[in-house]
């Protein structure tokens, strides 16, 4: 051993200790104690509790009961059995694939409309995207009482010499009512999203297109749409999700009535597992419903990103 | 849009946007005016224009529906709801933004979990998880909630924004001898300025708004927030619409407010910040 080596040896010996603990604590970069609070929160109040959702669709436990049994696949056999369930899925993919239409289609024609060249486009923007921030739970109750059989609606369509209609009453109609509510309340939101999009269109484009003599519908068709790609998956997929989840309006409007036509997934689940105290039924039916929304809305974002045009 | 002239068609365009409008707010002009009827006003005519305004209603809602205690809990709610997501959300945002690269990604995948996972499955554990801490009836328990929701959004938000500064200003605050703590207060938040803006008006509107977790954690409690109480309220007075809409009119005044103010601020928040 030489010298030196001997040396080295020493000072190895003083440098200050590291331990593996302290190495590990270094090793991400930026202090463990910025992403620690976020951590626990995250998984104590949405991990945890997913995974125990998952769970309890796989046994009988009822909320209260000490003992919890797991019964395999039955709370998922009882449902294929349940009426309720399967009509609910179908209104709640009804309302849905309604909501997603309507919003996406006029959402995009307010947009378009708004940011041409009218004096009151501003005024215009306010009007429609106000109702987007306004409590759904308190919009709702508005618009029951419009829907009401003495209601304003009921009202105008006399005064134009037409019958009433039974707009929470019959079953077909309170279904439109319930889309119509939730339409109006968040059209506004597509028409911004699109709005945001349209700034992204660059104005030479369009000055190309005209001087090759295309029409508007062309430019529309051609140049604007392709180029809105992006802010038709934020829509379409918003859309999806907010209608598949939708509670408030029903909660208010028709408590899922009448009979069970505007019953949805969500407002089912609420009734089995809070109202009926089946907490067990109620997440094997919220595990069906998510694996639902997935399998809708996964293939969707996938669609409609092959669609988007990347261009700088 | 090319075509920059205004010409008749544009006109004719216009007056019928304008009509479109004034349809569409139509339901708003109601929420505002049957408030200030009396019942034999409104119930002849809910569409005129109150000509002999009252506010009998306004106190009958006010005091029945129990509308101040109401006001009182949401606004604790939400005050530490917003609190709790700014800084933790802010602070993990760093922490993804600055740290190694795979560990970011990683972390980045785990947020994800919670938007592929959809959250109605834990609603139950949830509820039985506050039923044992006893926290079901407290505000608390809505903070945790919203905090733990609402969390993935926010970080999202923060994340992108704070990647995009240069590393230089850490680097020179770390030079001066700042901590990572100190860095990121004083030279890093104060950047992100915007995004917090964003950060608060959207979580704002949504938990203001939000009915159903109120309904689930705080029903019959006297913590129920505006949403439940006067749900509570309108289901019990659902006869008489002008107290009824006394009511609705309180509950939803903050957000018109709020609005009013900003609504250029929450037209852009809603726009881009939900594309996170």
């Amino acid at each position: 051993m030489s010298i030196i080596e001997a040396q080295r040896m020493q000072l190895a010996q003083h440098r200050p200790k590291t331990s593996a603990w302290q190495r590990l604590l270094k090793w991400g970069g930026v202090n463990y104690m910025f992403i620690l609070p976020a951590l626990i929160i995250y998984v104590a109040v949405i991990l945890l509790p997913i995974l125990r959702g998952i769970d309890y669709a796989f046994t009988d436990w009822d909320g209260l009961n000490r003992t919890i049994n797991y019964i395999g696949l039955a709370n998922f056999q009882r449902m294929i059995g349940d009426i309720q369930v399967r009509s609910a899925i179908g209104t709640t993919l009804i309302i849905a694939f309604a909501l997603v239409a309507i919003k996406v289609v006029f959402g995009l024609l307010l947009a378009l409309v708004v940011d041409s060249n009218l004096k009151t486009g501003n005024y215009l923007r306010i009007v429609f995207f106000m109702p987007v921030v306004l409590t759904p739970i308190i919009v709702s109750y508005m618009w029951k009482y419009i829907f009401s059989n003495q209601g304003p609606l009921n009202l105008l369509l006399n005064l134009a010499g037409f019958e009433s209609l039974r707009w929470l009453g019959d079953p077909t109609i309170a279904l439109i009512s319930v889309i119509i509510v939730t339409a109006w309340q968040s059209v506004g939101l597509s028409m911004v999203i699109f709005l945001a999009g349209l700034q992204a269109v660059p104005p030479e484009l369009n000055e190309a297109a005209v001087i090759d003599g295309a029409t508007p519908l062309k430019r529309l068709w051609f140049i604007t749409l392709p180029l809105l790609a992006p802010s038709m998956t934020i829509c379409v997929v918003i859309a999806l999700i907010q209608g598949l989840r939708f509670f408030d309006q029903i909660y208010a409007l028709t408590r899922g009535g009448p009979g069970y036509a505007t019953e949805t997934l969500s407002t089912m689940i609420y009734r089995i597992s809070f109202q009926f105290g089946e907490f067990s039924y109620g997440a094997a039916v919220a595990l069906t419903f998510s694996l639902i929304v997935a399998l809708i809305v996964l293939p969707v974002m996938q669609v409609l990103r092959k669609r988007e045009i990347v261009h700088g | 849009m090319a075509n920059r002239r205004y010409t008749t068609r544009t006109f004719a365009l216009e007056a019928a946007m304008v009509v479109a409008a004034i349809i569409f707010i139509f339901p708003i002009y109601l929420l505002v005016t049957i408030a200030f009827k009396e019942r034999s006003t409104w119930s002849l005519d809910p569409m005129a224009i109150p000509l002999d305004p009252t506010l009998a209603n306004f106190q009958r809602a006010w005091s029945d529906a129990y509308l101040g205690d109401a006001l009182i809990s949401s606004i604790v709610v939400v005050t530490g709801s917003l609190l709790v997501l700014t800084f933790v959300g802010s602070f993990a945002a760093y922490f993804l933004a600055r740290c190694r690269p795979a560990l970011s990604n990683t972390l980045y995948l785990f947020f994800l979990l919670a938007m592929i996972l959809p959250f109605q499955l834990g609603l139950l554990p949830l509820y039985q998880m506050m039923r044992d801490l006893n926290l079901l009836g407290s505000p608390v328990s809505l903070i945790v909630f919203y905090a733990g929701y609402q969390l993935p959004f926010t970080v999202f938000l923060y994340t992108g924004y704070i990647r995009a500064l240069p590393r230089a200003y850490d680097e020179a605050a770390k030079i001066d001898g700042a901590s990572d703590f100190q860095t990121f207060l004083h030279v890093i938040f104060p950047m992100v300025r915007p995004v917090t803006g964003t950060v608060l008006i959207l979580n704002c509107v949504f938990i203001w708004n939000d009915f159903m977790t109120p309904l689930l954690y705080l029903q019959g409690s006297s913590w129920a927030t505006i949403p439940v109480a006067v749900a509570a309220f309108v289901d019990q007075e659902i006869t008489d619409w002008g107290i009824v809409f006394a009511a609705l009119l309180i509950g939803v005044a903050p957000v018109m407010l709020l609005f009013a103010i900003l609504q250029r601020r929450m037209m852009e928040g809603f726009a881009g910040g939900l594309k996170a």
